[in-house]
């Protein structure tokens, strides 16, 4: 063969030969080589998003499995099978009965429903806390905002999917989740009665709701979820994983570890972890015994109903708004508000939220730059206070959520918790708020001071003069690169309101109030420490060094309280 | 039989007949009829014992004819089974004042309860205390008990009786605990916050199913730990407390081994 000349190595093995008989016929090493060579950032917060991923993943194979066993029909039966004992004899729907049959007849069909509906909860808390994690770390910023809207979009279908397939078993407990849909519909003004009718095909409960749940849970909510989850991994790759400040690290580069081997290594190991912890939850610990809430009636609902943890907020949010003189009659037609303003409004305003953060930042801060390297929450006080006053409201809400458990195990009047946390729910994300921007300014403080002046010894020196000092230790240059290298932004700066000939400038009033919101972003800022700053404080601090140096006889040394600015 | 035909026409023959006829009716009725348990074995001296434990333990709050006070109920009428409730589960003597009696460990022994029971019994006519048989679980019918709880019971007491919060600091407890003939009995006679549901209203049978379904409840659950069976919000806390730190465990874990 004349390929030795055109192709010197030739493939022995026969993994070898095949990826060449498919390289020839595809040019798939041209694209493997790429990203084999991708270079990741390296650190524990960077698997979060994986932790959701692969939480994804389990769910897919869970749901096929139960999708074999679960018949989504609202036809009457009765149960005949011979466990439980507490269902014998009773009517009930088809999609109820397949759900505790699944259960109880079919061979590791409890293990599935459970690791399923486990599964989900964990995937829906690890994309809140990967979620968490670019928001204070401020990788939502240039180019990744579009990034954090799909990733947005991704949370509100996780939330979507948990819905819809709570509902599916028709138990008491997804029958009371239904009603309560049905009933936040309808409060919406004009179209509410229309849209219940729509959705349920009639009155609620209706036959037709359970099917077309089932629809959209197997299969419009995943296929929008693992296309987006596409675009999602696909826009990452394509603008480059964010990495932590540090040393050499800078908005051009990317400091990290080769795809493959190390990687994809960790990758396929936090894949079992994941796997493995969700087996052990869906095999050791039991959730959703529907047989245990009996087969939907409308008439029925138990103590402790609630929905799953990532829709509590929504249920405290019901549970804390006044009732009474919150229902108005206009002309003959109901406004609710005691629904609307908690259901509707209230997850409105907080997604909205969600939405428009990276924006309304990029304005407040007038920065067009691209940014690869992420903030230290604390650079950033008033994005971190922020973020902490929004999971404040959050858990607020969910706790309202669970008023009744609060109740009784610790004891406390139900009717007083309610009215503690309606205050709390105002009070709270404000004094969240300053109190996490205080604490993060705090901090950017305590970093100038260890910059300009190093570690604390607690190696306390008397001079002969009777002056005491603390010896500092200088800190190193990649303490220092970090704690220096941020910007501290100021408020906008906006052209004045009339132009040189006096006329009022267009276009003034609206720069007037984006400066407002700019200096509640950046009035309270602490500054970096400059070079000359640095220079300065070294000229100072080797003077005291030398003084201490010039063989006075230590007197104290040892841990001490007493320190001294120097 | 000669000597009974030819006395037929006797003109005592109807008072005799009326008299036998009134005393089989009395009997078979005193042998079918449901006995109150304690109404048969109280004696006098238990009544005694009993008025004796009251004035000492109870007459402070229920006065000293058991009458009511401003503080608390009358007990004429509420019935042994009430007494036997209250004192059994340790509810009364009470402790102190609050929302709602809760249960402790039990001031007096059987005898001591069954006496008071007896004494409150005499004072008039009320729910007795439930026979073995009344409260036998295995002989009721969990499917049916289930359809009654969930209709009847579990918007306090949870679906599966781990309990609910009610208004105002009262709670209604759980009753994974709760003996069976303390079920029954609570259910008889109402206590506290507690509607009652009387014979009209569930029948004996179906207490007893009733009971067959939360004594089954005691056997966990085939899926696993039970969580406290409290529904979505103590797994909600368990996705975190279990899932989500160990998973970040492991993130960091895998993310520490080379940087």
């Amino acid at each position: 063969m004349s390929a030795a000349i055109n192709s010197p190595v030739e493939p022995t093995t026969p993994v070898g030969k095949a990826a060449d008989y498919l390289d020839q016929r595809t040019k798939i090493g041209v694209l493997t080589k790429q990203l084999v060579r991708k270079v990741f950032p390296d650190h524990w917060s960077f698997m979060l998003g994986e932790i959701a991923l692969f939480s994804f993943v389990v769910l897919i194979f869970s749901g096929f499995f139960l999708t074999m066993f679960f018949e989504p029909s609202m036809e009457l039966t009765e149960y005949h099978g011979e466990h439980p004992a507490q269902l014998h004899g009773q009517l009930m729907s088809v999609a109820f009965a397949s759900t505790v049959e699944m259960s109880w007849d079919v061979r590791g069909g409890l293990l599935m429903r459970q690791m399923h509906h486990w599964s989900a909860l964990v995937f829906v808390a690890s994309m809140v806390v990967h979620m968490m994690r670019v928001f204070f770390t401020g990788a939502f910023r240039k180019p990744r905002e579009l990034n954090w809207l799909v990733g947005t979009a991704l949370l509100i279908l996780g939330l979507a999917a948990g819905f819809t397939g709570y509902s599916l078993p028709d138990d008491v407990l997804s029958g009371n989740g239904l009603r309560i849909t049905d009933g936040v519909v309808k409060s919406i003004p004009v179209v509410g009665s229309y849209m219940s009718y729509f959705i349920f095909g009639g009155e609620f409960p209706g036959e037709h709701i359970i099917p077309r749940l089932f629809t959209l849970h197997i299969l419009v909510v995943p296929a929008l979820i693992l296309a987006l989850i596409g675009v999602h991994l696909f826009l990452m790759v394509l603008n480059k994983h964010t990495q932590y400040p540090g040393g050499g690290r800078t908005d051009k580069n990317v400091v990290g570890v080769p795809a493959v081997p190390v990687f994809a290594t960790k990758m396929v190991g936090n894949f079992f972890i994941v796997f493995g912890v969700l087996a052990l939850m869906g095999g050791t610990m039991a959730i959703n015994n529907v047989w245990n809430y009996g087969p939907y009636d409308p008439s029925l609902v138990s103590a402790g109903a609630q929905p799953d943890w990532y829709m509590l907020f929504l249920e405290g949010s019901l549970r804390l708004m006044p009732g009474q003189g919150t229902e108005w009659v206009i002309f003959g037609y109901t406004l609710s508000l005691n629904v609307l303003i908690p259901a509707v409004v209230i997850p409105g305003l907080l997604f909205t939220f969600l939405f428009v953060y990276p924006f309304l930042e990029a304005k407040v801060t007038g920065d067009h730059r691209e940014h690869h390297v992420l903030d230290r929450p604390r650079n950033r006080p008033v994005r971190t206070g922020l973020g902490v006053a929004f999971l404040t409201a959050f858990i607020i809400l969910a706790v309202a959520g669970s008023n009744d458990l609060i109740a009784t195990h610790f004891v406390m009047s139900l009717n007083l918790i309610t009215w503690v946390l309606r205050v709390l729910f105002f009070v709270g994300p404000v004094f969240a708020f300053w109190v996490t921007k205080r604490i993060c300014l705090g901090l950017q403080r305590k970093d100038r001071e260890l910059v300009l002046h190093g570690h604390e010894t607690g190696r306390i020196v008397r001079f002969a003069n009777g002056e005491y000092i603390e010896v500092h230790r200088p800190v190193d240059e990649q303490e220092r690169w970090i704690r220096v290298s941020y910007d501290a932004h100021r408020p906008l700066e906006i052209a004045p309101a009339t132009d040189a000939r006096g006329v009022r400038r267009k276009g003034y009033r609206s720069d007037r109030r984006w400066q407002r919101i700019s200096r509640f972003f950046y009035e309270d800022r602490v500054e970096p420490v400059t070079p000359a700053e640095l220079a300065a404080a070294h000229a100072h601090g080797e003077h005291d060094e030398i003084e201490a140096q010039r063989g006075t006889p230590e007197l104290v040394s040892g841990s001490a309280s007493g320190e001294r600015e120097h | 039989m000669k000597a009974l035909a030819a006395r037929r026409h006797h003109r005592a023959a109807p008072v005799v007949l009326l008299l036998l006829a009134l005393l089989v009716t009395g009997g078979v009725y005193a042998v079918l009829a449901p006995s109150p348990a304690t109404a048969d074995t109280a004696s006098v001296e238990d009544i005694e014992t009993g008025y004796k434990l009251f004035q000492a333990n109870c007459a402070t709050c229920h006065g000293p004819n058991a009458e009511g006070t401003s503080q608390a109920p009358s007990l004429v009428g509420v019935g042994a089974a009430s007494v036997d409730f209250q004192v059994s589960t340790g509810r009364m003597p009470m402790q102190m004042n609050g929302p709602q009696a809760d249960d402790k460990p039990r001031q007096m022994n059987e005898e001591q309860t069954a006496a008071l029971a007896a004494y409150v019994a005499s004072l008039g006519p009320g729910p007795a205390i439930p026979t073995e048989e009344q409260v036998d679980a295995s002989k009721g019918d969990p499917s049916s008990g289930a359809r009654l709880f969930w209709t009847n019971c579990a918007m306090c007491h949870n679906a599966v009786g781990a309990g609910g919060a009610l208004s105002e600091g009262k709670w209604a407890p759980e009753l994974h605990d709760v003996s069976e003939r303390n079920i029954y009995n609570a259910m008889v006679t109402g206590p506290q916050s507690m509607p009652v549901f009387n014979d009209a209203n569930i029948t004996p049978e179906e207490k007893r199913d009733i009971i067959a379904y939360i004594v089954e409840q005691r056997d966990g659950s085939a899926g696993g730990l039970t969580l406290g069976s409290l529904g979505p919000v103590s797994e909600g806390i368990w996705t975190w407390v279990v899932g989500m730190v160990l998973l970040i465990g492991a993130a960091v874990w895998i993310g520490a081994k080379s940087s």
